[in-house]
């Protein structure tokens, strides 16, 4: 009779893992959010972020990309390489690649 | 100035014949192969003239990045041909690909400073467009074998990038 009562548990924590998941897409155990670049994309094209935490561009493509904010900061991306800005207030943004400005992204500062 | 321009204009047409000539008859894989290699390499040897002679920190920043981006990519090509057992084929196309950019480098080679810096990245928005326009038209539907074709398409996404740095640099430069 215990088993039944044990599956129940291990369904609703299976759940709530399900949940917490689906709600933060991009977020990784350590706080950061990660934008994967491959093929000439930042993946995923848009993030949430809360001010204070890193962002971090992982670049799997063999040529080096930026996250350039037009009039604003820029960070540069190395082939091969990650590189990563702490997210401030203002940084609701649209950002593109300035050697490749067909890449595009855009970054919301979430409460 | 005047035969400048009409030498640009010439060359310019050149590479559009060049490239839109062969339409009528699709090229093979190893001629695909060897016209988007041949494309890289005019590309970083223009770009390599432009690190020689110019002192424009934003052209000099395109320039290095054109060296760096098409060979890597003409590496991931050299890699994939390697791979399918596929020899490059010369073609007229790649021919005269590299005939019009031995004259454009002359010609560019003769100017300097504001003038150079200029020309060169005019050259550099209607050679990416000349070659984009080629990949969507011609390379790209001709190509039979899916990873030659997947990277036809990374090439072009990469080509369109550059021609609207390229665009970008020119703004800045007027």
């Amino acid at each position: 009779m215990n088993a039944p009562h044990l599956n129940r548990r291990h369904l609703l924590i299976s759940g709530g893992a399900a949940l917490i998941i689906r709600e933060t897409p991009a977020r990784a155990h350590n706080g950061a959010v990660h934008v994967t670049i491959e093929d000439l994309v930042f993946l995923p094209a848009e993030i949430e972020v809360r001010t204070g935490e890193t962002i971090e561009w992982v670049n799997k493509d063999r040529m080096a990309h930026t996250a350039t904010v037009k009039g604003g900061w820029e960070v540069m991306i190395p082939a091969g390489k990650t590189a990563t800005r702490v997210a401030e207030a203002g940084d609701s943004v649209d950002y593109y690649c300035r050697f490749h400005p067909n890449m595009k992204g855009r970054i919301t500062i979430v409460a | 100035m005047k035969s400048y321009l009409i030498a640009g204009a010439s060359a310019l047409l050149l590479v559009a014949t060049a490239i839109t000539a062969p339409a009528q008859v699709k090229p093979t894989d190893p001629q695909i192969a060897h016209i988007a290699y041949s494309a890289g390499v005019i590309d970083i040897e223009t770009a390599k003239l432009a690190l020689s002679k110019s002192t424009n920190d934003q052209v000099k920043e395109f320039a290095q990045s054109m060296v760096d981006d098409h060979q890597a990519v003409n590496e991931q090509a050299l890699a994939l041909v390697e791979k399918l057992g596929v020899t490059p084929e010369d073609n007229a196309t790649s021919q005269a690909l590299v005939t019009a950019a031995d004259a454009k480098r002359a010609e560019l080679g003769k100017l300097d400073g504001s003038a150079f810096d200029t020309a060169y990245v005019a050259n550099e928005v209607a050679y990416h467009k000349q070659v984009n326009e080629a990949l969507e038209a011609l390379l790209i539907p001709s190509a039979q074998d899916a990873e030659l074709k997947a990277l036809l398409e990374t090439g072009l996404k990469l080509f369109q990038g550059h021609q609207q740095h390229a665009e970008h640099v020119a703004a800045e430069l007027k």
